[in-house]
């Protein structure tokens, strides 16, 4: 609401803001894992009213060609149209798609993950 | 007859329901019975785009279900498979003879049902949470609408099927049901039964869905009241 | 003519889901957020029973809001069209402010209406009139008809309303007093505020939404306002 900027800037420059935190004060923050039975890892985050649902699924396929001695890693993020009116039905919109890449690249640049250590030898598959 | 999980034939998985679970939406709840979980919020009435869409005389009640990708053993691939839109549809059915859809012409009320858990029973499940989502929003309604799966494993007739029974039952009956007004408003069976058998196993819904009912009045009256 | 206590279900300000069956009894009719099916009249929304005389209503504790003629609503201008501005007023429904409605006389063909109210603006206006239920009116021509320029907007449940302005404006007076703010209450879920301490304003808003359907809230809030007010 463009009015209500004008406020929101005189409460910044007196080092306030609506809802009474600090500049430098996050929200309440909760972890929780191993929240959903069927999900091979899980966790979900809250930060204020924002609230995250987070699955892993193991599975067994095939590498990519380029990378014959490594597992594949895939990330997918949904804005279900059950968290917020803005949201609506349907397939990723770019929001969502960026979020899921971005993400993906945060966990596969950090070598969280020994991508090697997913590669099943052929004859133990 | 014990049952895999040691339930007796007319026994309900644990159940727990919370209603006004997702803040931002006009009504919420999640309902939790054994291990599906299904979460249902509700926004409206409100404006209806695009036009053609729109009704005159009533709202459009748009419900959507979706599965979560980890919500199962295999992953679910992202995105309506036939499984949800059918399930979409036949959701939308079993909640719109509860609402009173004529208070709000040319609106849209929509129904948004996550399932995060999948273990049997999903769309009754959600069917739960929605009624008590729409509840929650202070929709106009005539009753809650209350559901659960029955089955058939050798000659015992089970009440509310976990994942492991669906895969051994004769039938899988899902059966939605509005107390007040003793209406069934949905009934499907998958399966090979005979006219005793579904007498029986109506029977057996119906009293599940009572139980369901206390609970769901139960959520409803601890979120705006509490104890 | 005296109930039989075995036809009334639900006692007066009894908390009641949709469905609940509140009297059965031919000698009731049902009022708001009420219907009446064979001998019993349930209730249609989630709310407290409230029975006056022999009218048995609902008073409901959530749902969105809908218009009534003479309401002043506050509303965000959305669109500038061929006659008039479409706003939005948080409702299902379209509500339109024609350039009849607006005290400053408008000549589109010299003026640009988006001087007088540009995309965005917030307005305190009134519901002039409706065609059915879906389309409304608005007019600036009332009196506390404005354009909100400083302050800042807060939201409610809408059905909270009544008991943010109280009987006869007790509850929203106290709190133009004790917050030391000048308030403009909207019936469909707005609040304008400005003044020294919004923040108030804010924890008894937050307080009504939690608590409106318990005895004690005027109390409460007075104590509230003892606490942080002047």
């Amino acid at each position: 609401m463009e009015f209500q900027y004008q406020y929101l800037l005189d409460l910044v420059s007196k080092g306030k803001r609506p809802d009474g935190r600090k500049p430098d004060e996050y929200r309440d923050i909760n972890i929780e894992t191993g929240v959903i039975f069927k999900a091979e890892g899980s966790a979900k985050v809250s930060i204020g009213e924002t609230q995250v649902l987070a699955g892993v699924k193991l599975g067994i396929g095939q590498p990519y060609p380029d990378k014959p001695d490594e597992g594949v890693l895939i990330t997918g993020a949904e804005f279900s149209p059950v968290a917020s009116p803005e949201f609506e039905a349907g397939p990723p919109d770019e929001d969502a798609i960026e979020l899921a890449r971005v993400v993906d690249r945060g966990i596969r640049e950090s070598e969280a993950i020994d991508m090697k250590k997913l590669f099943i030898d052929e004859e133990n598959v | 007859m014990k049952r895999i999980d040691g339930r007796k034939p007319d026994e309900l998985r644990p159940l727990v329901i919370k209603a006004g679970v997702i803040n931002q939406a006009d009504g919420s709840a999640m309902v939790k019975l054994g291990n599906t979980t299904a979460v249902a919020a509700v926004y409206g009435p409100r404006l209806l785009h695009p036009k053609h869409l729109q009704e005159p005389d009533r709202a459009y009640l748009r419900t959507v279900y979706s599965m979560v990708p980890f919500s199962t053993y295999e992953r679910v691939k992202p995105g309506p498979s036939r499984r949800s839109i059918e399930i979409c549809k036949v959701t939308r059915h079993a909640l719109e003879p509860a609402i009173f859809l004529e208070e709000f012409p040319k609106t849209v009320i929509d129904v948004f049902i996550d399932i995060i858990e999948a273990d049997a029973g999903t769309r009754t499940a959600g069917i739960n949470a929605a009624s008590v989502a729409l509840a929650d929003a202070g929709i106009p309604m005539k009753g809650l609408v209350s559901a659960v799966a029955v089955g058939k494993i050798n000659d015992t007739y089970i009440l509310d099927l976990n994942g492991k029974e669906e895969e051994e039952t004769f039938c899988d009956m899902p059966v939605a049901y509005i107390n007040r007004t003793k209406e069934v408003s949905l009934l499907q069976m998958d399966g090979k039964i005979d006219k005793k058998d579904i007498k029986e196993l109506l029977k057996l819904a119906l009293k599940g869905c009572e139980i369901i009912y206390e609970e769901q009045k139960k959520a409803l009256k601890n979120r705006w009241i509490g104890d | 003519m005296m109930v039989v206590m075995s036809e009334l279900k639900k006692k007066n300000r009894e908390f009641v889901i949709p469905g609940d069956e509140i009297i059965r009894s031919m000698d009731y009719i049902p009022g708001k957020n009420c219907f009446r099916e064979g001998e019993s009249i349930y209730a249609k929304r989630l709310g407290l029973v409230e029975i006056t005389g022999r009218v048995v209503s609902v008073i409901p504790l959530s749902g969105v809001y809908i218009p009534r003629v003479g309401d002043m609503v506050i509303g965000r201008i959305e669109e500038l069209q061929v006659n008039g501005w479409l706003v939005d007023i948080n409702s299902p429904c379209i509500a339109y402010l024609p350039f009849s409605g607006v005290r400053e006389y408008i000549d589109p063909v010299k003026v640009d209406p988006l001087k007088i109210y540009n995309v965005g603006d917030m307005i305190y206006a009134k519901v002039a009139s409706m065609v059915g239920k879906v389309s409304v009116t608005l007019s600036m021509l009332d009196p506390r008809a404005r354009k909100f320029k400083t302050g800042r907007i807060l939201k409610i449940s809408p059905v909270k309303i009544p008991r943010l302005i109280g009987k006869r404006g007790s509850m929203i007076n106290l709190l133009k007093e004790k917050a030391r703010c000048k308030i403009s209450v909207g019936q469909n879920g707005l609040v304008w505020a400005e003044g020294e301490k919004i923040d108030v304003i804010v924890k008894v808003i937050k307080l009504i939404e939690k608590e409106s359907h318990v005895e004690g809230l005027t109390d409460m809030i007075a104590e509230l306002l003892e606490k942080e007010g002047s």
